[in-house]
């Protein structure tokens, strides 16, 4: 091996069902994957973390509101704090939300029925860490599968993140699979080091799964990762 | 003591669930111009006061039961009656 891998933490919350997949695909696009479990209080020496889909907690109240206070949320915020690379995906990202770490929020789909199938989604902003490998405008096919990805923040938040520039994935209008404001699909927060996506890269990194475009996204999140653990040493 | 939490999606929010509701109701025969779906959250809480209970109530719908950017909520404190 000519690189060192880097390595990426993937958070495992009771209920998540995504962890196992994106441990694959992120040790598929070079990182070495580690699982860390919600309770833990710490994290260990990580160069980029992940929040994985899944229904953590049963999804119950809110998407995302009981996992929020997990102790390893703490840890991640702290880490995120610090300029660390956070990528939350599906339930992830509504994780993040409900954690303050990004702004708006997931509400139940408009269509009201889950969507599981592949979208197209457009890059709106290609910079590190989550989308270096993308050029602006390129057009991505990973699939959705979820019944809560309706993004939503008030007209004047909305404004800001556009302002900002901090949509960084926007559904093709035609796809727009849950009525989400703006066609939003993704998005980053102020500083740019914490992303959430509806869509799921780490079911599109084999042409045996139709498309490998989300690769692009968490090949990114590696060529971050080894860059922060390079300028670590 | 006795605590209700009421929390509603704000005005103006998209309710997919009282949208759906209302098609149910419509499909009875019932005529209904809007129906919208919130949550109940009936609390059991130790207080020394009706007033300490509605704080705290207040302090666990800021942090976790509602979320301000898309619901509202009402606190209705029932005493220790009706246990």
């Amino acid at each position: 091996m000519t690189e060192a891998r880097p390595r990426i933490g993937v958070l495992v919350f009771p209920g998540s069902n995504d962890d196992g997949d994106a441990a694959l695909a992120l040790e598929a696009v070079g990182a070495e994957a580690v699982l860390v479990w919600h309770a833990e209080r710490e994290l260990p020496r990580l160069d980029a973390v992940v929040l994985p889909g899944g229904f953590s907690y049963g999804d119950y109240l809110r998407c995302g509101a009981i996992a929020r206070f997990s102790t390893v949320l703490r840890a991640v915020s702290a880490f995120a704090a610090e300029g660390g690379p956070v990528l939350g995906i599906c339930n992830g990202f509504q994780i993040l939300c409900e954690a303050g770490l990004l702004p708006g929020v997931l509400r139940p789909n408009a269509g009201l029925g889950f969507v599981c199938r592949d979208v197209a989604v457009r890059v709106e902003r290609a910079a590190p860490p989550f989308t270096s490998r993308c050029e602006t405008g390129q057009r991505l096919v990973i699939p959705v599968k979820h019944g809560e990805g309706c993004y939503y923040a008030p007209a004047g938040l909305l404004a800001e993140l556009e302002g900002r520039g901090q949509v960084v994935l926007r559904y093709e209008a035609e796809e727009n699979p849950n009525g989400s404001l703006a066609n939003i699909a993704g998005v980053v927060d102020a500083r740019g080091n914490v992303m959430g996506l509806m869509p799921h890269p780490e079911h599109a990194v084999d042409p045996l799964l139709g498309s490998t475009d989300g690769a692009l996204v968490l090949g990114s999140l590696v060529d971050a990762a080894r860059d922060r653990a390079l300028a670590a040493v | 003591m006795r605590v209700t939490v009421l929390v509603r999606p704000k005005a103006g929010i998209l309710d997919p669930q009282g949208d759906a509701v209302r098609g149910g109701l419509d499909h009875l025969g019932f005529r209904v111009n809007e129906a919208r779906v919130g949550r109940v959250i009936d609390l059991d809480v130790d207080a020394s006061s009706t007033g300490e209970a509605r704080a705290a109530a207040e302090e666990m719908c800021r942090s976790l039961l509602a979320n301000p950017l898309i619901e509202s909520y009402e606190i209705e404190v029932h005493g220790n009656g009706g246990r």
